[in-house]
């Protein structure tokens, strides 16, 4: 995952700039600014509430309704586990207490050292080759906890490179 | 003399190592003095053998799977660039019985092509759909999918073309084509496979559907849990523009046709097409009242056309085949091909198109194989979390509309999910409610409270407090739910809940602990 940039009032300006001709530019617009600063700030609520006429409300509505967007800053990596039926089938329930535990975190919760935050998710479309996840949004097939520890490491190395 | 050969790029191989393998290939080819090229298909989607590496040879593709980077000196060596013999040589892809015995009406580029050629769509049968309903009227279009007999292959299976009736006949200035890619199902993958594999099958859909209904602007609400397919999408639309047919003047004909792909942000409840609508227009997905239907007041408040990608890109082939050819396939009043996904614990995952009526039996144990696990099976779930659990003895059931909910069940988005004999149905049950309530959009009553209550009445029957009044009670509140729910989220969360309940009635009435994932 690319370093985020700090919070920039001016530049989530420039970013909501860029986005309000489009019909309904509220979600690319959340979208663009979380890509940028990895989660959207409090701050960016009035800019785009401004910017595409609607009120602050409704802004911090659609946030908040989203299991996507974050209003605090994530861990550096992003492990994204797949919860539902497909993944379950092949014993998911299981390898999240073990990886949960490995990681001494909760789901939403980031590690200890800040390396890795850990959400739910409720299917990834892998569900012939579970138990399944993201990480940075790269697929892996067939996890488990050695393999998800060994991607960790690996993106770690990447990321210093 | 180059040689090409092909790996996929769909997120089932790319979790599978395909990015370490392409690499692998071409850097052992290179220390060969081989000259290769590489090109990104989608998969096949035969699973359990990705990554799956083709080569083309004079004879026709030779495939080798599954290749681990391991592999790829020893299949160099052994002359994989002329379709020489290894242990993982699988022969003309084509020929491995899984796919040999399918009818891929819809998938039938998917795996094959490089998914964003428009030349390469086009040297594979692209376009020749379009092309026919251009040289129809749209009444001419809309009647060629009516008798198709093709249904919202979502999981409603309404008639697609009374929807596309409705949308032609709709008086607007600006009237919409949406696509409903938040496959949000677990155990789906056909829309994913579709998109990263051959996205201009759907591109080519949805402008079909444009030229019908008059709409000259489109949007694919995607969900983000699909990065790739949305990588892809944004690729195949920009060359698709490129080459004329997307924009202004499509093929020449005067038509244009806008079509943009927007990314949803991981609520299930935006599958449902109303709440779509918001979420595209900028709010929270909230679900609807109907009517007005959004057939007539849709995103924006404009007429607009909401289909999902099964549904747009079986339009291709039928246009180009004739309604009467698609209508062949099939039984009953399910008509056509149902490109089922087959998932969870199975031995050999993957997309099976068949035209319906094909029983779950063959399914799982003709093409599957059975379990992964080697343990019998158990439980089938069929048509994503709101489907119903279906044990082994109703497994004859044909896959087909009418005969699936006359079991009580549904077809939904074709997806079957298989748990050996370990499952736990007690704990799939309140799995069901858990789910309602995390993804519930909160509009209506029996699903924003019913799914809470429904967890919390779950815990105390897996704990043998009371089950008996207890699982009373979890029927009281599913009649409520069924009733009373604005939408399939709340309306359908007691069919797993009920099947479950009514199948396997043993697993329900044994004291247990409480669930370690009851956070």
């Amino acid at each position: 995952m690319a370093r985020h940039e700090p919070w920039s009032a001016e530049r989530a300006s420039g970013i909501i700039a860029e986005h309000t001709h489009l019909e309904g530019a509220t979600l690319p617009i959340l979208h663009a600014l979380q890509e940028t600063f990895g989660y959207v700030d409090g701050g960016a609520v009035p800019l785009i509430a401004d910017a595409l006429n609607l009120s602050r409300a409704e802004i911090h509505g659609c946030i908040t309704f989203y299991h996507d967007f974050r209003s605090h800053p994530a861990g550096r990596h992003e492990v994204k586990l797949c919860r539902a039926e497909a993944c379950q089938a092949m014993g998911s329930e299981k390898l999240h207490r073990e990886i949960l535990g490995r990681l001494g975190c909760g789901w939403h919760e980031t590690t200890a050292d800040g390396s890795a935050t850990v959400e739910p998710v409720y299917c990834l479309g892998l569900c012939a080759n579970g138990p399944a996840a993201l990480i940075d949004g790269e697929p892996v097939a067939h996890l488990t906890a050695d393999a998800l520890d060994e991607a960790l490491a690996e993106t770690k190395r990447e990321t210093r490179q | 003399m180059s040689v090409t050969l092909y790996v996929p790029r769909d997120a089932v191989a790319l979790g599978l190592g395909a990015n370490k393998v392409a690499r692998a290939l071409f850097a052992g080819a290179e220390r060969r003095g081989l000259d290769v090229t590489i090109v990104r298909t989608g998969s096949r989607g035969l699973f359990w053998l990705e990554p799956m590496v083709e080569v083309a040879t004079p004879e026709g593709r030779i495939a080798y799977g599954p290749v681990k980077v391991s592999d790829v000196d020893a299949l160099l060596d052994a002359g994989l660039a002329t379709g020489g013999d290894h242990a993982l040589r699988l022969g003309d892809p084509e020929t491995i019985p899984f796919l040999a015995r399918q009818q891929r009406l819809t998938f039938h580029r998917c795996g094959v092509i490089d998914p964003v050629s428009v030349e390469d769509y086009r040297a594979h049968g692209g376009y020749r759909g379009l092309e026919a309903a251009l040289r129809l009227d749209a009444e001419g279009i809309v009647a060629a999918v009516r008798d198709s007999g093709l249904r919202g292959r979502g999981g409603a299976g309404f008639p697609a073309g009374i929807k596309w009736n409705t949308v032609m006949l709709a008086k607007a200035d600006q009237k919409y084509v949406v696509c409903n890619a938040d496959e949000g199902d677990s155990g789906t993958f056909a829309d994913r496979m579709m998109m990263e594999g051959d996205p201009f099958n759907l591109i080519e859909g949805m402008t079909i559907a444009a030229v019908a209904t008059g709409a000259t602007r489109g949007y694919i609400y995607l969900r983000s849990e699909y990065p790739q397919a949305f990588a892809t999408l944004k690729e195949a639309i920009a060359n698709g523009v490129g080459a004329g047919v997307l924009g202004q003047n499509i093929l020449g004909s005067g038509k244009d046709f806008h079509l943009e792909v927007r990314l949803g942000a991981g609520a299930y409840i935006c599958g449902e097409e109303t709440s779509l609508l918001e979420s595209l227009e900028g709010k929270r997905g909230i679900v609807r009242a109907k009517p007005p239907i959004p057939a007539l007041k849709g995103f924006l408040g404009q007429p607009t056309l909401v289909n999902n990608v099964m549904t747009f890109t079986a339009v291709p082939w039928i246009l180009e085949h004739g309604a009467k050819a698609y209508a062949d396939y099939g039984m009953g009043r399910s008509l056509g091909t149902l490109p089922i996904q087959l998932a969870g614990n199975v031995k050999h995952g993957g997309l099976i198109e068949l035209a319906f009526g094909v029983t779950l039996r063959d399914v799982i144990q003709e093409y599957g194989g059975g379990t992964r696990s080697g343990r019998p099976v158990r439980a089938v779930q069929v048509g994503g979390p709101l489907g119903a659990y279906f044990p082994v003895d109703l497994l004859d059931t044909p896959l087909d509309y009418e005969a699936m909910a006359a079991k009580k069940g549904l077809v939904g988005h074709g997806g079957i999910v298989v748990f050996d004999d370990t499952v736990d149905m007690a704990r799939q049950a309140r799995f069901a409610f858990e789910f309602c309530a995390t993804e519930s959009c909160g509009k209506c009553t029996p699903c924003r409270i019913g799914a809470t209550r429904g967890v919390e009445t779950m815990d105390k029957v897996i704990a043998g407090i009371r089950p008996e009044a207890n699982l009373k009670l979890v029927e009281d509140l599913c009649e409520v739910m069924t009733d009373g729910s604005l939408c399939a989220m709340g309306g359908l969360t007691p069919m797993p809940v009920m099947s479950a309940i009514t199948h396997f009635p043993e697993d329900f009435r044994r004291a247990g602990d409480l669930p370690a994932a009851a956070e």
